[in-house]
């Protein structure tokens, strides 16, 4: 059980990029891509600020060369656009040629159609192709269809942890030699599903998000995608592949808290790291970088801050969120941070916490607020979602 | 007055579905949250929405509620001051 | 590899499945398309504060959770896992309908966070303050056996001793409505006795939860041992076969070691041909049994197969209702569950009594 679980590709497709170098060149830029909507007609169009990718509907089916046919939702197709650079960049020429599997995540699913069409479908069957797409499954279906995959195939959806659940499983499979090869992810479109839920919730903040600030007034939803490609080290060897970064360490557990809120103590939150360090066998102190949940609602940045505090103590290393740069993205958001993760080892950089100005009082926890050049070797990451859903991933250079 | 008290707890038991719980059992002035009724952030969340579209009352910090939803005399008390509808 | 030993069931269905001291000795029968979960007594279960916010879905998953605690003996598992194909469908409905009816407003919050599909696993945990792992899988008819493999995985970490593990699905009556529109449930009433030989496209829906404590080690009342699960995205129907035995043979055992084939045919002339090239061929000697006609299609209905499989190897019983064709096993050691929906989202589970 102590095989390395090698990252071997990554692509991703978000508000500040829709490949992995556009995304890495916007975060060394500390250019966000938070903005007004324009790609889905809501009344709160004015109210909120939410992480868009620019790319409509039909120019996705146009870069997917999909038939006019086609009843991809938008998360279907972002998650197929991530999921295919991720294999391109893994040099995988045959996608069978060892056990491969697909583990995605969603929370949106196919809602952008049926919210869209909802009452149409009783009357005109114009667009019936999507009925069927609605199902959190679909948009998996539709990747490993691309992607050539036919075994091993499922989705997780807990919320806003979803997709770090994608990769945890993943890297269980392929330690327990289930799997030899898996692409695991996570893909959410904007809808207007969302974008009503959370405002029920008030914790849409009105203008850009500013994760772990005193004065944070809530979050921006964000669309993206993201995924990664894990090998065992038997194929990382045997077909001598490029080794990004290994995944070392995981765990979940539940804040059995509240349905939507975290606890004050955030035990939740700081069970999945204590878990993820037992995984790992490294300490806190061996930690470079944390990549927060910090979504900047009021609830989250405390809860987290203090769970943080709890596992680190005094020394908290450098940390930051980088949801200011691309929004919440939901089940998405713990994949995508992923890839930021591997790109701060890679390139020895902490990404800055864009939009902060004062310490939380009762945590007084300071984020990095601007690009840090540091020799980095271990980042953990956070992610946290309703029903009381903590993950914890910790990604390593070496190991 | 009194009506108005009525109607909010007829209201607060439909809405957020206490269906165990009659009118008689909410007195004017008990708490609604905590050891009271019991209601919780969300209940908190609903009763803002009840306010913007029955009374005409918009809320912008979930924070301003937790005053105004007491008790259902000060959350008349309130409602008769405030309303637009 | 550690032994995975299934040692509590608990099913809550469109049949009297809520004792577990009996076995579907007394059918209901009904002739519509659509059938629901009978209700279980709520409050027996859900302290009324809680279940005030939960559909119909979440209510049947934290009751059929707490029944197979129960039966189990344990209070809180070291991991909760779940499996739902279309979430919780009630409240998401509520929503958009509400949000498209209202434009955009008034909208309450109450329905948005219960329709997130990890709420039945969240509000089990929430009731038993249960803090461990806790996992929800949305892969349409695989969404259960995705969960059977995880738990298998966490036995072979060693991490775990009991594991509850389930599936649940309700009904929405807009979105049933649609499914009728694309010809997923049948446009014709078909009756529980008919619907398997109905030659029509479509099928029957249904709706339910089923629950399962798993365990390392063996108890007195376990009902059998989870050997091997396989799930599979897509297989071509000339390589049925193939698949099966690739599966018999990664456990080392042959089609005649199987004393009962649990099929999932429901009754759809479209896609019953998996499991009717099985039935004609690799299994044409073997006792063959389905269970949709009882229970309705739905994504996590295999999840009641896989409470069907149990229920046998522990009485050493097969209910009429149950058989398909006239072959006979005298006892039940190993008995093989295989499922797919519309083509996709095929699994295999292997049974065995312990």
């Amino acid at each position: 059980m102590s095989k390395r679980v090698a990252i071997t590709g990554m692509g991703i497709i978000s508000s500040i990029g829709n490949s992995v170098e556009e995304n890495l060149s916007a975060l060394l830029k500390s250019k966000h891509g938070i903005s007004r909507i324009s790609n889905i007609h809501t009344r709160h169009k004015d109210e909120i600020m939410v992480g868009e990718i620019t790319l409509s509907n039909e120019e996705l089916i146009e870069q997917l060369n999909l038939p006019e046919t086609n009843n991809y939702s938008r998360t279907a197709m972002l998650g197929v656009i991530a999921a295919k650079q991720a294999v391109v960049n893994a040099n995988i020429t045959n996608i069978n040629d060892c056990k491969t599997g697909l583990i995605s995540a969603t929370s949106v699913g196919g809602m952008d159609m049926t919210e869209k069409y909802y009452y149409e479908y009783l009357e005109d069957n114009t667009n019936h192709k999507y009925i069927g797409g609605h199902h959190a499954g679909d948009s998996t279906h539709k990747i490993a269809e691309q992607l050539g995959i036919t075994n091993f195939v499922t989705t997780i959806s807990t919320a806003c942890s979803s997709s770090a659940n994608a990769i945890m499983l993943g890297a269980r499979m392929i330690k327990s030699g289930k799997l030899d090869r898996v692409v695991v992810g996570g893909a959410d479109c904007l809808s207007k599903f969302t974008i009503n839920g959370f405002k029920t919730l008030m914790i849409l903040s009105e203008t850009y998000c500013k994760p772990f600030d005193r004065d944070r007034s809530g979050l921006n939803l964000g669309e993206a995608a993201a995924f990664l490609v894990l090998e065992s080290e038997e194929i990382v060897v045997k077909q001598n592949k490029k080794v990004l970064a290994y995944i070392a360490g995981y765990g979940n557990a539940n804040d059995a808290f509240h349905q939507t809120a975290s606890s004050g103590d955030g035990e939740g939150a700081t069970l999945a790291m204590q878990a993820a360090f037992k995984v790992s066998g490294l300490q806190p102190n061996q930690i470079d970088y944390i990549n927060a949940h910090g979504t900047a609602t009021l609830n989250n940045d405390l809860s987290e801050s203090v769970a943080i505090q709890r596992v680190f103590g005094e020394n908290i290393p450098d940390l930051s969120s980088t949801k200011a740069f691309t929004g919440h993205t939901l089940a998405a958001a713990a994949a995508i941070e992923a890839v930021y993760s591997v790109l701060a080892l890679q390139n020895n950089t902490i990404f800055p916490n864009l939009n902060y100005n004062n310490a939380i009082e009762q945590t007084g926890i300071v984020p990095v607020t601007s690009i840090k050049k540091k020799n980095i070797n271990h980042v953990l990451s956070n992610s946290f979602g309703f029903g009381g859903n903590c993950s914890t991933l910790i990604f390593s250079k070496k190991l | 007055m009194e009506a108005l008290k009525l109607e909010l707890k007829e209201k607060i038991i439909e809405q957020l579905n206490l269906e165990d719980i009659s009118i008689e059992e909410i007195g004017d002035n008990d708490p609604l949250f905590g050891d009271g009724l019991g209601l919780d952030s969300i209940d908190a969340l609903e009763l803002i929405v009840m306010l913007d579209k029955d009374y005409g009352i918009k809320l912008t910090d979930p924070k301003e509620g937790k005053k105004i939803f007491e008790s259902v005399a000060i959350m008349a008390a309130y409602i008769t001051e405030n309303r637009t509808k | 590899m550690n032994s995975c030993y299934i040692n509590s069931v608990a099913c809550v269905s469109a049949q009297n499945t809520l004792r577990n001291d009996h076995f579907l000795e007394e059918v209901v029968f009904y002739d519509e398309n659509i059938i629901s979960a009978i209700n279980p007594v709520y409050k027996e279960y859900i302290p009324p504060a809680a279940a005030r916010r939960m559909a119909k879905g979440v209510k049947i998953g934290v009751v059929a959770s707490a029944m197979a605690l129960k039966e189990a003996y344990i209070t809180i598992p070291d991991a909760i896992i779940t499996g739902t194909g279309m979430g919780c469908l009630q409240d998401s409905e509520k929503f958009v309908s509400s949000m498209i009816t209202n434009d955009e407003q008034f909208l309450t919050p109450t329905s948005f966070i219960q329709s997130t599909h990890n709420t039945v696993g969240a509000q089990i945990a929430l009731g038993l303050q249960c803090k461990a792992y806790n996992f929800s899988y949305v892969n349409g008819a695989v969404s259960f056996e995705s969960c059977l493999i995880d738990a298998q995985l966490m036995f072979q970490e060693q991490e775990v001793k009991h594991i509850l593990v389930g599936g649940v699905d309700e009904h929405g009556a807009h979105t049933n409505n649609l499914h009728k529109l694309i010809g997923h449930i049948k446009k014709e009433p078909v009756s529980t006795v008919q619907l398997l030989n109905s030659k029509t496209p479509g099928t029957i829906f249904g709706e339910g939860a089923s629950f399962f404590l798993l365990s390392d080690k063996k108890e007195h009342g376990s009902y059998g041992k989870l050997v091997d699960v396989e799930i599979i995205n897509t297989i071509k129907l000339e390589n049925i076969i193939d698949r099966v035995l690739h599966f018999l043979n990664r456990n080392g055992i042959s089609v005649e070691d199987i004393d009962a084939v649990i099929l999932g045919n429901n009754g759809d002339v479209e896609f019953d041909n998996y499991y009717n090239k099985l039935q004609d061929g690799l299994f044409k000697n073997t006792q063959q049994l389905a269970y949709k006609h009882l229970f309705g299609e739905y994504n996590t209905v295999s999840a009641t197969g896989f409470w069907v499989g149990a229920k046998i190897l522990k009485s050493q019983t097969v209910p009429n209702v149950l058989k398909i064709n006239n072959k006979r096993s005298n006892s039940y050691k190993n008995i093989l569950l295989y499922n797919q929906y519309r083509g996709e989202n095929h699994s295999f589970v292997l049974l065995q009594s312990c």
